[in-house]
């Protein structure tokens, strides 16, 4: 009551419990989608079209008939593996550039921004084909490093990056150069830890984006030991028969990973919003 | 140590000229400031010096080497900065310790000097902390221990006391003079605040606009000013300058200001300005005389416990002199205030240079 309550009077105001009625169905249309995925996961497949939320009859059997589908830990790896290459490389190359753009005056420093920025208004449906001829034409279709290299360095890390970058007091960085170090010393260890929240910020949203990345992947790869999660779920869904059940154990053990990081960086994330000043 | 040799000094940001050519000749374990208001080029002498800042035209040499084409880290010095620069992300003891990167100590050695350090700074309780854990001035501390912890030839201070309240800057102004008395390194100290100045310098660089005004020890400069700005910026309360007008005959002269025509002993140009301290420029009891007599209104009285300052309207304008602490005059009350020939410093009007 006292979340809600005019610290003054002691009265509760209205527009305090509108806010709260409006946060309240947010998080529900938020949450139900989930918890109806968790539900779903635990049904028989007989149960499926009932379309009640809870099972009549929970079960693991579906965890059992996923964990045991060889390609679907194989996916799992694959998208672990390929987000986790791909958010390191964010991390490092955007912070790079974003660090040089931010303390190095150069000539044409203000056109190679611009240019990094101007890529940010093309829609990746755009981008898509002419990613595809260059992966072809270097030989990467169907290749980890084809699902990778269009995101190891993106436009809106880079542009995040540059913004911290440009907080972080010189003072810091011309008494590390006074000490002796070079420039690289002070980006990696002076100006790079000055900026973590940004950086755990940066992390956690590659990480999630390319988690749950589906277009592209599927797109550039045709094998199936190639395939991401994300991708690999739509296996279960063939002509003939759509296993929703499965494809909800799939997506609930999906969330896993994801769910662990925000647990874990819940800290981190908040402030990395807050700081970044997006809209998550 | 080393001595550091500044000649013919140049400073350019794209058309506009921020140091003009300056010339300094800083002796081996002196205690140099540069003192003036913001922008007049000090803080971008010292960078220079440092090797923060590209040099346009002129020289730099340290302990007898040009340094204009080495890099910070090859020209032997420390610098501790306004904002003290210390890592957030490290503890006392790393930030302390960063300053021998370069050292090729081993580990054992390093914490070594650290502890060495930490405690002439007394800084030993705190070396496992994080800056964020410090107060301003222990934080200061830790900026000047990283920069002594490497023993160099010498220390360059960028203002580091601005950011601290009075009474914790007066502590440190102690503490700096102190280590400089125990340690004997060549010290440049820039700041704006001229008591820093005053109390801390060997001797005192008074810059305005990119120039050198006057170097000098600090009581040469509060004693004889080269130039109304330095008169007025070294000294507190401020210098009053009053216009006057001068008649000269035969090698002497008349000054005109005040109830009696004062004479000078020199030929001086018609138009001079007056510059008297308020401590030298005194409220007269009845009947008292002094060498200049000025007569006016107390506007507002300034009780300070050991003496008291009173703002009174004459000479056409509103002059500082000091009263008794007991019984000052009243807000109102007429009073006169007289001088001493020997408190007076002449400027020509024109030039502001001193006469």
């Amino acid at each position: 009551m006292s979340a809600i309550a005019s610290p003054v009077s002691g009265r509760i105001e209205p527009g305090r419990i509108l806010t709260w009625l409006l946060l309240f169905g947010g998080g529900l249309l938020m949450v139900t989608p989930l918890a109806f995925m968790f539900a779903t996961s635990l049904k028989d497949s007989s149960e499926i079209y009932d379309l009640a939320f809870f099972p009549a009859h929970p079960t693991l059997e579906n965890y059992v008939t996923v964990l045991s589908d060889g390609r679907f830990l194989r996916w799992f790896a694959n998208s672990f593996g390929i987000a986790t290459a791909v958010t390191l490389s964010n991390v490092f190359f955007d912070s790079l550039v974003g660090y040089t753009l931010a303390k190095f005056q150069f000539r044409g420093r203000y056109l190679v921004f611009v240019a990094i920025l101007s890529t940010l208004m093309i829609p990746t449906e755009m981008l898509v084909i002419p990613w595809y001829v260059m992966a072809k034409n270097f030989g990467w279709l169907d290749s980890y490093w084809g699902i990778m290299f269009p995101g190891m360095m993106t436009a809106f890390g880079t542009f995040l990056m540059k913004q911290f970058f440009e907080t972080v007091p010189n003072d810091f960085l011309e008494a590390a150069r006074v000490d002796g170090l070079n420039e690289f010393a002070i980006f990696w260890r002076i100006a790079l830890p000055l900026v973590t929240p940004a950086l755990s910020a940066l992390a956690i949203f590659t990480f999630l984006s390319n988690w749950t990345a589906f277009i592209w992947p599927l797109i550039v790869t045709t094998s199936k030991e190639l395939y991401t999660l994300p991708v690999g779920l739509t296996s279960y869904a063939v002509e003939a028969q759509v296993q929703w059940e499965l494809i909800m154990t799939g997506a609930a053990l999906a969330t896993l990973p994801t769910l662990t990081v925000f647990l874990l960086l819940q800290r981190y994330i908040v402030r990395g919003v807050v700081l970044a000043g997006l809209k998550g | 140590m080393a001595g550091i040799a500044i000649e013919r000094l140049v400073k350019r940001y794209g058309p506009t000229q921020v140091v003009h050519g300056i010339d300094l000749d800083i002796q081996d374990g002196e205690f140099v400031v540069f003192v003036g208001p913001s922008g007049c080029g000090k803080s971008t002498t010292l960078r220079m010096v440092a090797g923060l800042e590209e040099i346009n035209d002129g020289t730099i040499s340290i302990g007898g080497r040009v340094v204009n084409r080495l890099e910070p880290k090859e020209r032997n010095i420390a610098m501790v900065f306004q904002n003290y620069a210390i890592y957030p992300h490290m503890s006392v003891a790393e930030n302390i310790a960063f300053g021998l990167y370069t050292s090729g100590l081993d580990k054992a050695a390093k914490r070594k000097r650290v502890e060495e350090v930490a405690e002439v700074l007394g800084l030993t309780p705190l070396l496992e902390r994080r800056p964020s854990a410090l107060s301003g001035g222990q934080r200061q501390r830790v900026a000047i221990g990283r920069a002594m912890v490497r023993d160099p030839a010498v220390f360059l201070f960028d203002e580091p006391l601005s950011n601290l309240d009075a009474q914790l800057r007066a502590q440190m102004r102690l503490e700096i003079k102190r280590l400089h008395q125990r340690l004997g390194t060549t010290i440049v100290f820039v700041t704006h605040d001229q008591v820093e100045a005053m109390t801390l310098a060997d001797r005192i660089v008074v810059m305005r606009d990119g120039h050198i005004l006057q170097v000098g020890a600090p009581m040469e400069l509060y004693e004889k000013p080269a130039d109304v700005f330095t008169a007025r910026f070294i000294g507190s309360p401020t210098m009053n300058i009053m216009p006057a007008k001068a008649v000269a005959e035969a090698g002497r002269s008349t000054l005109r200001l005040g109830e009696a025509p004062l004479a000078w002993p020199t030929a001086l140009p018609s138009d001079v300005l007056i510059g008297v301290r308020p401590q030298e420029l005194r409220v007269l009891d009845q009947g008292e005389a002094a060498d200049l007599i000025l007569s006016g209104t107390v506007a507002v009285v300034e009780p300070l416990g050991p003496e008291t300052f009173v703002h009174v309207e004459a000479a056409g304008g509103l002059l500082l002199a000091s009263a008794p602490a007991k019984n000052p005059p009243a807000v109102g009350s007429a009073v006169q205030l007289g001088a001493a020939a020997s408190g007076l410093r002449l400027f020509d009007a024109q030039s502001e240079r001193a006469l």
